[in-house]
């Protein structure tokens, strides 16, 4: 029993507690070199990657234009259900696809039959009737099991778009096995080790022992089937890799696995980089590999992770647009012990955005710390700029939380890797809340009771403390419903639509964090400013259902580091937090919550009715913990202020979103001077406290998307001439002239 | 309590100065440019924020954690000069933390710059003209006030970055550079020298004041132009006075 700490596949490595137990921290810890130079060492691209990616992107381009490419649908998710599948076999360095064929998706029913079957119609398939026979006959679902359980209340807020966006029809997702763990240690070892994890799970058989125990041995069923389906491409996964080749491919197919098992909406990769780049320097120092053939391992693994699809309904579309899969990979960041956690891995992560061209997955974030090497805080500026395709998140606020080994879930979520996992639980609607303590707890739209025994507002001119009270009372209603709803989904999850190949690369003990959200942030806070610093008089119907509101008088907005206003916000996600905490959660999770929609903004913002802030009804809301475009007047700094003052650690634990676009030209006059700014701009930001930043620096095609979605690009700054203005406060017809001259410059 | 007139603040300012800059816009302005894109700020008695200079600079120092790669605190307008105590003691408390000031300004204020250029760690000169009836036509006034400020800038050694505005058929002509580049070789402790594009952004703030526009119908300058006369100054300047848009 054991692994032989002697095996060859080890040999160089320096020793640690890692070659006894599953430690991968450790091995990092005690093997990797950080790297403090800049970008001058990458390389281009090598001709067997340019083959299978000219193949790849030809597919992606079809893709786009007929929305999907294929679907088998003659099987159902598994591990090892489907027959190897190549781009272009001779040029793959690195192997292994979902399915027999690039971009052909999987059909997934353990999620729900009826979200299955839509998902198909919409792109003319139909499943194998004999699958849908058996499984409808023989197999529950997940979505069968939720509704089954789920009480009145809890149905009345899903239809009024109260709580919104819940995993109850699509795969949860966010668990992010560590994938590391196969090519470090094979799955023979990691077998033997959850056998021995299943042996000493005895005692009195209680529900949670029970349940674990069955999990634990499916854990084992996972692994095994991922050695199959590894062996079906010619790769032996249950043995440590033995070189760096190996170890990329091994430790995508322990990805991959994931993603043929389960379609979670996202499915991250975790953190990587500084791993692989141990056993890739390995092979450099042993002359078995130079920079090219370094470049191309991490080129072609990227290839793969741009590849990964899943089968969605058109109303998943609606809440997430735009085919993401999330793919995050959690790059820099600073060890415990005041090193940089960067390595030349992390530099060829982000190069291949420039070797394959710039792409939303894999979703490339980068922990950012003011102490990160200056030579890699310039590069990822400068790909910042090149590309927009990189968001940052603040190693200092989450390294003192969960270590220096954590990844990122998603966009925000920050978890151990192999250590936590997540219970993703969507969003509630802090805007209609806010209505519904108006309204007396019935919906503004559909005119349903939706909260009880909350008094109706019937105040000619609406009163401050009166709203606030009757707010306060209908959020710790939401809190409780949101509590036992969530509950029910992650019971039912668990028990039919289990991801056990990514649990499988879990602690047996993990501990579970179970991430709520909420949405419309910034409308509640102005909404509660104009009725506290100006005169709000509801417009109400003939059911005295207020439908829209006049305000009088200026008052502070959320956006402009004003404390009037900003205290709001953070009073709104405190009192929500703690009202969260007060019920207790299935499998004795932690409570934690998120300011993040995505682009579900639009769907929440179509969902909810004019609110006291002088939104209109249907109107987007701003996303995650943005302010509402258009209101932020002292410039884009100051709205960045305002979004750092909601808190992480204990409140918005799960992160606090925020968007931030600009031009390159507005961020400053040479090359050299914007990556500067840019640089110092992230420096300021998070040595605020702040958490995350999304950076989208623009191009013509977004200022075009810009003026058609302005919510979706808040802080949108441009340079015209020797000064910058925020692109929302220009005529339309000025807009096109920026956008007009934009592309006379690109020409 | 001496308050000060403030149109706007721009918290994101990288185009006013070195690094990132908090940009102050002052109420009121005597020049009437013709290209002007901020009608808005003329009127030193238009309805706009009063505050403390205690509580602008509270303001101001709210951004110092950008301040890091050289940014500070650019005051600009209108035109700033014309509330000289209010600025000086805004410029005095900027110093005090330690905040990196910038005066962006055409140097038409009201005598006295003394103070003010003692507590100025950069000044952003708009060169409007450099002839007499070059500046009358384009500003509507005469450049004896300018002249007495630039004399006091060189007095007390503020190091400067200039800016000129180019405008099509009107500052964009190559001789009209060369004049320029000989009256900048006057000026000592230049740093920078920009040539700025006109732009027609401003125009709707024209419309909704219900002024005239005197440049109608004047296109923006192209950029490429632009470059060329600003390769063409940075040439006749040397090349240690390098500019850049």
């Amino acid at each position: 029993m054991g692994i032989d700490p002697n095996n060859s596949a080890w040999k160089g490595f320096r020793t640690g507690e890692w070659r006894h137990l599953v430690n991968v921290r450790n091995f990092i810890q005690k093997n990797y070199i950080p790297y403090t130079g800049d970008e001058g060492f990458l390389a281009p691209t090598t001709p067997r990657t340019d083959a299978v990616w000219k193949r790849s992107s030809e597919l992606i381009q079809e893709e786009i234009k007929k929305g999907i490419i294929d679907v088998e649908t003659g099987k159902v998710s598994g591990i090892d259900n489907f027959a190897p599948g190549y781009i272009d076999r001779e040029n793959e360095v690195i192997v292994g696809l979902q399915t027999d064929a690039p971009l052909k998706r999987i059909v997934n029913l353990y999620g729900g039959m009826r979200m299955a079957k839509s998902a198909l119609e919409q792109y003319g398939y139909q499943l194998d009737p004999e699958i849908e026979k058996h499984f409808s006959a023989y197999r529950k679902t997940h979505n069968e099991g939720v509704f089954d359980a789920y009480p009145k209340r809890t149905r009345l807020a899903r239809t009024a778009g109260l709580l919104t966006g819940l995993p109850d029809a699509y795969g949860r997702g966010r668990i992010v096995g560590d994938y590391r763990r196969v090519p470090l240690y094979g799955t023979r070892f990691l077998i033997e080790q959850k056998q021995a994890d299943l042996d000493a799970l005895d005692g009195p058989m209680t529900e949670e022992r029970i349940r674990l125990r069955e999990e634990v041995q499916m854990q084992i069923r996972a692994l095994e089937a991922l050695e199959r389906m590894a062996a079906s491409y010619g790769c032996d996964v249950s043995v440590p890799a033995g070189t760096a080749r190996e170890a990329v491919q091994n430790l995508y197919l322990a990805y991959l696995a994931g993603v043929k098992e389960n379609n979670g909406a996202a499915t991250s990769l975790g953190r990587t980089a500084t791993f692989l780049d141990i056993y890739i320097q390995r092979d450099m120092d042993a002359g078995l590999l130079d920079e090219a053939g370094a470049q191309e391992l991490i080129d072609q693994f990227i290839i793969k992770l741009r590849l990964v699809r899943h089968l969605r309904t058109p109303e998943y579309n609606e809440l997430f647009g735009g085919d993401p899969t999330w793919v995050t990979e959690a790059l820099g960041g600073m060890g415990v012990d005041g090193r940089t956690l960067v390595t030349r891995t992390t530099f060829r992560y982000l190069h291949t955005l420039t070797n394959l061209g710039t792409a939303p997955e894999p979703n490339l974030t980068v922990l950012w710390s003011r102490a990160l090497p200056e030579g890699f805080k310039r590069y990822c500026a400068k790909m910042s700029i090149e590309t927009d395709s990189i968001q940052y998140e603040s190693d200092e606020l989450m390294r003192p939380m969960y270590g220096d080994d954590y990844c990122i879930a998603c966009c925000v979520s920050a978890m151990a890797v192999g250590k936590q996992m997540q219970f993703f639980g969507a969003r509630a609607n802090l805007a209609k809340s806010l209505l519904y303590a108006i309204n007396g707890g019935v919906d503004e739209k559909k005119g349903l009771l939706v909260v009880p025994g909350i008094e109706r507002d019937t105040d000619e001119v609406l009163d401050y403390p009166k709203v606030l009270t009757n707010y306060k009372k209908v959020l710790a209603y939401v809190a409780e419903l949101y509590v036992d709803t969530i509950n029910i989904i992650h019971y039912m999850h668990d028990k039919y639509a289990y991801e056990a190949s990514q649990m499988a690369l879990h602690d047996t003990l993990v501990e579970r964090l179970a991430a709520f959200g909420v949405a419309g942030l910034s409308i509640a806070a102005d909404s509660l400013s104009a009725i506290k610093f100006a005169k709000v008089r509801p417009v109400r119907n003939e059911q005295g259902i207020a439908v829209d509101f006049e305000i009088e008088g200026e008052f502070p907005k959320y956006g402009n580091d004003d404390d009037r206003v900003d205290d709001i916000a953070v009073e709104l996600v405190s009192y929500f937090s703690v009202e969260l905490k007060k019920h207790p959660l299935y499998r004795g999770a932690i409570h934690t919550l998120s300011a993040l929609t995505i682009t579900s903004n639009v769907m929440y913002g179509k969902k909810t009715g004019s609110t006291p802030d002088g939104r209109k009804a249907g109107e987007p809301f701003a996303p995650g913990a943005n302010p509402m475009h258009g209101r932020d007047e002292n410039g884009a700094l100051a709205s960045l202020n305002s979004v750092a003052k909601i808190p992480y650690r204990a409140v918005c634990q799960d992160g606090a979103s925020n968007t931030f676009s600009i031009l390159p030209d507005a961020l400053g006059q040479t090359a050299g001077e914007r990556v500067g700014n840019l640089v110092t701009i992230l420096d300021g930001y998070f040595a605020q406290g702040a958490h995350h930043l999304n950076v989208n620096v623009m191009n013509r095609q977004i200022l075009i998307d810009a003026m058609e979605h302005p919510e979706q690009y808040p802080t949108l700054t441009i340079r015209v001439s020797g000064y910058a203005v925020n692109f929302h406060r220009l005529t339309k017809e000025q807009q096109l002239e920026v956008i007009r001259r934009t592309f006379h410059e690109r020409v | 309590m001496l308050t000060g007139r403030v149109h706007s603040i721009e918290s994101m300012g990288l185009v006013d100065g070195p690094g990132i800059r908090t940009v102050v816009f002052l109420q009121g302005c005597r020049l009437r440019c013709r290209y002007c894109h901020n009608p808005d700020t003329w009127n030193p008695d238009a309805a706009c924020r009063q505050m403390t200079a205690e509580e602008l600079v509270e303001k101001i120092a709210r951004f110092a954690p950008y301040y890091a790669g050289g940014g500070g605190v650019t005051f600009s307008g209108g035109e700033p000069l014309l509330q000289p105590q209010f600025l000086q003691r805004a410029l005095a408390l900027c110093r005090q933390r330690g905040i990196h000031t910038c005066l962006d300004t055409a140097g038409c204020g009201s005598g006295d710059y003394d103070e003010l250029l003692r507590l100025t760690d950069l000044v952003l000169l708009d060169v409007k003209h450099f002839t007499e009836a070059g500046y009358l036509a384009l500003t509507g006034r005469e450049m004896g006030e300018h002249r007495r400020f630039v004399q006091r800038v060189q007095a007390l050694g503020v190091p400067l970055w200039i800016r000129h505005v180019v405008v099509p058929g009107l500052t964009d002509g190559e001789e009209h550079i060369d004049d320029l580049a000989q009256y900048i070789k006057t000026l000592r402790g230049v740093e920078r020298v920009q040539l700025l594009g006109y732009h027609t952004m401003g125009v709707h703030k024209y419309e909704t004041l219900k002024i005239p526009y005197p440049l109608a119908g004047v296109p923006p300058m192209e950029k490429e132009t632009l470059e060329k006369l600003q390769q063409r100054l940075d040439r006749a300047l040397g090349q240690k006075d390098k500019g850049g848009a």
